[in-house]
């Protein structure tokens, strides 16, 4: 009986450190915070096109089918790293993808879509930034699913990945779309 | 006392700064003050250790001119904040509030010492009341009188 009091110090720093290491491992970010957001319905926003363009994306055109939005930029590098993913998500796997350029002049905007090819169904311009603050957005690019109902299912910070995409994304998307 | 004025000189310029642009103040000095101090209170998401009221990051500033909006706007302190933790939620707090899920954060250390309390208290009290050890019975104080006596004549007493 004396032993296991003598022990217990001992098996509570294990747990302790099971309980730090397991995060570490797996890799988890800790600077990945967690949407408020999460089945909550997307904010109302209403944001203008891109000119020459006559979309625009406002809360309106949300919801009725899965949709991804994807907040970026063409002076975020990311954003052009997770840009085939999204060309794919969009072309080859038919969901929608809508845009908003965050903090991006428009002309810089439309010559990125043209070298690296528009995935976008529509595109909001969010020159200063307070859509994004609407939608929690810390950072560029951000994206977030919202289902049919318009609300806001899962949220991704920081650029898509082939395994986020294969393991988490296309599952979840391919379920909400029944 | 030039070498003290030097250093408070020094002093001073170390104090921290503000990232406060004077674009962004306001021009009522009663808001500004409320708006500086519910900043101070807000982290900023892109550094993540610094209130936005020290960080110079964009968002940082996006979010300082968004509590002074609010503040123009007429909104209470307890508005404003509700209206940043509605987006960003309450990780945004650099100050947890205590609810559920924070029990653990603002209770723990103290229950810690609590049981370190009781459980140092219990060790000393078991230390004091050890008890007297039974005293010898005759049978005993014979075999010791011998080992005794044994010793004393093995070292030539």
């Amino acid at each position: 009986m004396r032993r296991i009091v003598f022990l217990l110090p001992l098996i509570a720093f294990a747990g302790l450190a099971v309980w730090v290491a397991v995060p570490l491992i797996r890799g988890d970010d800790p600077s990945m915070l967690p949407s408020a957001l999460i089945d909550q319905p997307a904010p109302d926003f209403a944001l203008p096109a891109l000119p020459g363009r006559d979309d625009g994306l406002a809360s309106a055109d949300l919801g009725g089918e899965v949709t991804l939005v994807n907040f970026f930029a063409s002076w975020c590098v990311p954003c052009l790293a997770e840009h085939p993913l999204l060309t794919r998500l969009a072309r080859e796997d038919g969901f929608r993808v809508l845009g908003v350029a965050y903090k991006d002049e428009p002309a810089d905007t439309q010559a990125w879509l043209a070298q690296h090819g528009d995935p976008y169904g529509r595109i909001g311009v969010d020159l200063d930034g307070r859509a994004a603050i609407d939608w929690g957005v810390y950072g560029v690019p951000e994206t977030f699913l919202v289902d049919a109902d318009g609300r806001i299912r899962f949220r991704h910070p920081g650029p898509l990945t082939p395994d986020l995409v294969d393991e988490t994304l296309l599952p979840l998307l391919q379920e909400l779309a029944g | 006392m030039r070498r003290i004025l030097t250093l408070l000189l020094l002093a001073a310029w170390l104090s921290p700064a503000a990232a406060v642009e004077p674009h962004e103040v306001l021009d009522d000095p009663v808001l500004e003050a409320r708006a500086r101090e519910l900043s101070q209170d807000l982290r900023c998401l892109v550094c993540q250790n610094q209130s936005i009221d020290d960080s110079n990051a964009p968002l940082a500033q996006d979010l300082r001119v968004l509590v002074r909006e609010r503040l123009a706007a007429g909104d209470s302190d307890e508005q404003v904040m509700a209206f940043v933790t509605d987006r960003y939620g309450d990780y945004v707090l650099l100050r947890p509030p205590v609810q559920d899920n924070t029990y653990a954060l603002w209770f723990a250390p103290a229950a810690v010492l609590v049981i370190g309390a009781v459980i140092a208290a219990f060790v000393v009290s078991r230390g004091q009341v050890r008890p007297e050890p039974d005293p010898l019975t005759a049978d005993e104080r014979q075999r010791v009188d011998a080992l005794l006596a044994a010793e004393r004549e093995r070292d030539g007493r």
